[in-house]
């Protein structure tokens, strides 16, 4: 069969365009077998990228698709799609994987890694030239929702859910809801009661027929695929097993406690925000003088990131202790104070308007806590007085990052869901998949997956929610038609492919050429065990066949004598 | 054998592996360009043939990476993983291909850091075992 196959580049920006030699590869895959147009994008997927590759599907007549870019786990859709709305089977697209494998890993070695992109193009056009058009199946979808964590994130989303009709359970590793604002009074810039929103989320979830709250219970277990998954929830002395067409994870994060770092621990009158807020919120502030030092173990090497909610919460508290006593010194040592957004910078003007003094610091020159014996006093270099002052003080207030819980790579490896250094999780794509992991069904939202403030947590809980709630209101998944089938001529009925099948999706029926085994396509989930398993060569998964795979290897023998050359 | 630079197929499962691949690029994780990777669905889909014949018609080394024991996204494929390829190396074994060009492991998705090491290790044992001696001999 004579195929058209297209290629095309992708720039990706610098991503893959400083490593990559794109023309290069281009030209290579103009000699490709099969291979009638190859050209290059900038962002293939942007909306000029793919106006471009179904302009060039049309122009071209072309019948199979190869785009050489970032990873299918993401970008797959996206292109299928277009192949789509120019007439072309989506399973007559083939993706191939030069930035994550090749350009972001290869950074220093422009050379080898271009002639890397050429084998992998060779290899993915090689297996392109086979594909064979397919249609998708369905598969029901199990009505309820999962939430992991039932702090201000999980409980919005919860709620969100309960509010839509769905059934959902709540799983809370602690004894009570919460997560962080069980300690906190008052949530800034506009001074909302954090335990009366607590209260009515909670009120939400609990006065709903369809809820299930599970307190000082963790999820144990996770199986299955979107639309089917089967989790363990254990606690409270017993072990349930539940059903659920899709799970959020809203595991949060904790405060980081700075032992050893300004005198914490050693000091008395040296304590974190948190602690700081209990106090505030007990009315039992007894301190004049407060020094609040921002960035305490973050923005530095280790652990890089800005924790985004530390500048306000040091920002309304500095307000909250002067409303509480007017005459209060507070200062706020700071490495820059970001404070986005009109709410948060107006607060921001108005701490300095009511005297809260503000002293800038540098990475390289740390404030210095000492005593003598009766006072703290903070040493700090002044950067923009330029030298050096002592600020006598009662109380010292380190504002902390948010950090990832200890057992986050637990959460991690439970759900097989990726984190970042920090252990924060990382969703399939900040701007295509916004609050999704790569994993269908599986969403995150709040602290979980970076530091958020409270507003951000109940927009990405009501986010998951939305999301999660798209399969299970619709009832159906598409199943991808990467299913297995047999060739009854082929198949001798030996049954090795029905004792491989992971799902008993594998039968032994009469057919018109005899005994043969015949897949149940509702039940396969395309894992190809099966097809492994097969002497004859006679079980094949779609869009995996022996034949396309094979024709990969002979590519990558092929190219790999051709870019030595 | 300076200047050698082996040529190596590694087969990735959708889940675990080729996921923990693309954490490793996310991360920036810098390993030998070496290693070309094809995407499957599970390791146990890996056919004992594809192995064969990628080291019968002269690629240096194969690797096979899938998820932990006990995290299989399809339950128990890794199990038939876990026998298949061992035994696929020892066969290669009795016709004279080292064993060591067959390497099996686990990647999870959450470790970017491994699979940089598992590629950066099996890198360096071929390059040591010098090119695949079929490789001129392919037919």
């Amino acid at each position: 069969m004579t195929v058209r196959i297209g290629v095309f580049i992708c720039h990706c920006g610098h991503n893959i365009a400083s490593t990559v030699d794109v023309e290069d590869v281009v030209e290579y895959a103009k000699g490709l077998p099969g291979v009638v147009y190859s050209g290059h994008n900038l962002y293939s997927c942007s909306q000029e990228g793919l106006t471009a590759i179904k302009e060039s599907i049309k122009d071209n007549e072309l019948d199979r698709v190869v785009v050489a870019a970032c990873t299918p786990r993401t970008h797959e859709p996206v292109f299928r799609r277009a192949c789509e709305q120019a007439g072309i089977n989506k399973y007559l697209f083939e993706f191939v994987n030069i930035r994550e494998h090749c350009s972001w890993i290869h950074t220093k070695e422009k050379e080898e890694a271009t002639k890397k992109a050429k084998k992998l193009v060779a290899m993915g056009v090689a297996k392109a030239a086979l594909l064979e058009p397919q249609e998708e199946g369905e598969s029901d979808v199990v009505p309820k929702a999962v939430v992991i964590g039932a702090g201000l994130s999980g409980l919005s989303a919860a709620a969100a859910l309960l509010n839509q009709g769905i059934e959902t359970h709540l799983v809370e590793k602690e004894a009570t809801v919460g997560g962080i604002l069980r300690d906190i009074a008052v949530i800034g810039p506009d001074d909302v009661d954090a335990q009366e929103l607590i209260r009515s989320l909670t009120e939400t979830v609990e006065k709903s027929p369809k809820a299930h709250l599970h307190l000082s219970s963790r999820v144990t277990e996770l199986k299955g695929f979107i639309g089917n998954f089967e989790l363990t929830i254990e606690g409270e002395g017993k072990e349930e097993t539940v059903q659920a067409g899709a799970v959020i994870v809203a595991t949060g994060g904790v405060e980081h406690r700075p032992e050893g770092e300004y005198g914490f621990g050693e000091l008395k009158g040296v304590i974190t925000q948190l602690e700081f807020e209990k106090i505030l919120g007990s009315g039992g502030l007894g301190a004049r003088r407060i020094v609040i030092i921002n960035c305490v173990g973050s923005r530095q090497p280790g652990r890089e990131y800005c924790s985004r909610v530390c500048c306000n919460a040091s920002l309304k508290n500095a307000v909250r202790v002067l409303d509480a006593n007017p005459d209060a010194a507070v200062t706020i040592v700071h490495r820059d104070i970001m404070s986005c957004g009109t709410a948060a910078e107006e607060l921001y003007r108005e701490a300095s308007d009511r005297g809260v003094r503000f002293v800038r610091y540098g990475l390289d020159q740390r404030p210095e806590v000492s005593t003598d014996g009766e006072q703290l006093v903070v040493e700090v270099f002044d950067e923009t007085l330029d030298e050096k002052i002592e600020l006598e003080s009662d109380l010292i207030v380190l504002a902390t990052p948010i950090v990832s819980p200890d057992d986050s790579s637990d959460t991690g490896k439970l759900l097989k869901v990726p984190r970042d250094k920090h252990g924060f999780f990382l969703e399939a794509h900040v701007k295509l998949r916004p609050v999704e992991f790569a994993t269908d069904g599986v969403f995150v939202c709040g602290s979980a997956r970076w530091p958020v403030s409270a507003r951000e947590c109940i927009w990405q809980g009501q986010a998951a929610a939305a999301k999660a709630s798209i399969p299970i209101s619709e009832g159906k998944v598409v199943i991808e038609a990467i299913t297995a089938e047999v060739d009854p001529e082929k198949c001798a009925a030996c049954g090795n492919c029905v004792l491989a099948c992971p799902y008993d999706a594998i039968e032994i029926i009469d057919t018109e050429s005899g005994r043969a085994a015949k897949v149940n396509e509702a039940q396969c989930k395309g894992c190809g065990t099966c097809v492994a398993a097969c002497h004859n060569d006679a079980i094949q998964q779609k869009g995996f066949s022996s034949r396309q795979l094979g024709a990969m290897i002979d590519a990558l023998i092929r190219a790999t004598t051709e870019v030595a050359r | 054998m300076t200047g050698f630079r082996p040529t190596i197929l590694a087969f990735c499962c959708n889940w675990c592996s080729y996921a923990g691949a693309d954490l490793a690029g996310v991360n920036r994780l810098q390993m030998p360009t070496n290693v070309n990777v094809v995407r499957v669905m599970c390791s146990a889909s890996v056919k004992p043939e594809y192995v064969i014949k990628a080291l019968s018609q002269g690629i240096d080394g194969v690797l096979v990476l899938g998820c932990h024991i006990g995290d299989c996204h399809y339950m128990t494929g890794n199990h038939r993983t876990a026998k298949r390829i061992p035994l696929t190396a020892k066969v290669l074994e009795t016709v004279g291909i080292d064993s060591r060009r067959v390497k099996l492991d686990w990647v999870s998705a959450a470790e970017g850091d491994k699979f940089q090491q598992v590629i950066t290790d099996f890198v360096e044992v071929v390059t040591g075992l010098g090119p695949n001696p079929l490789r001129e001999v392919r037919f």
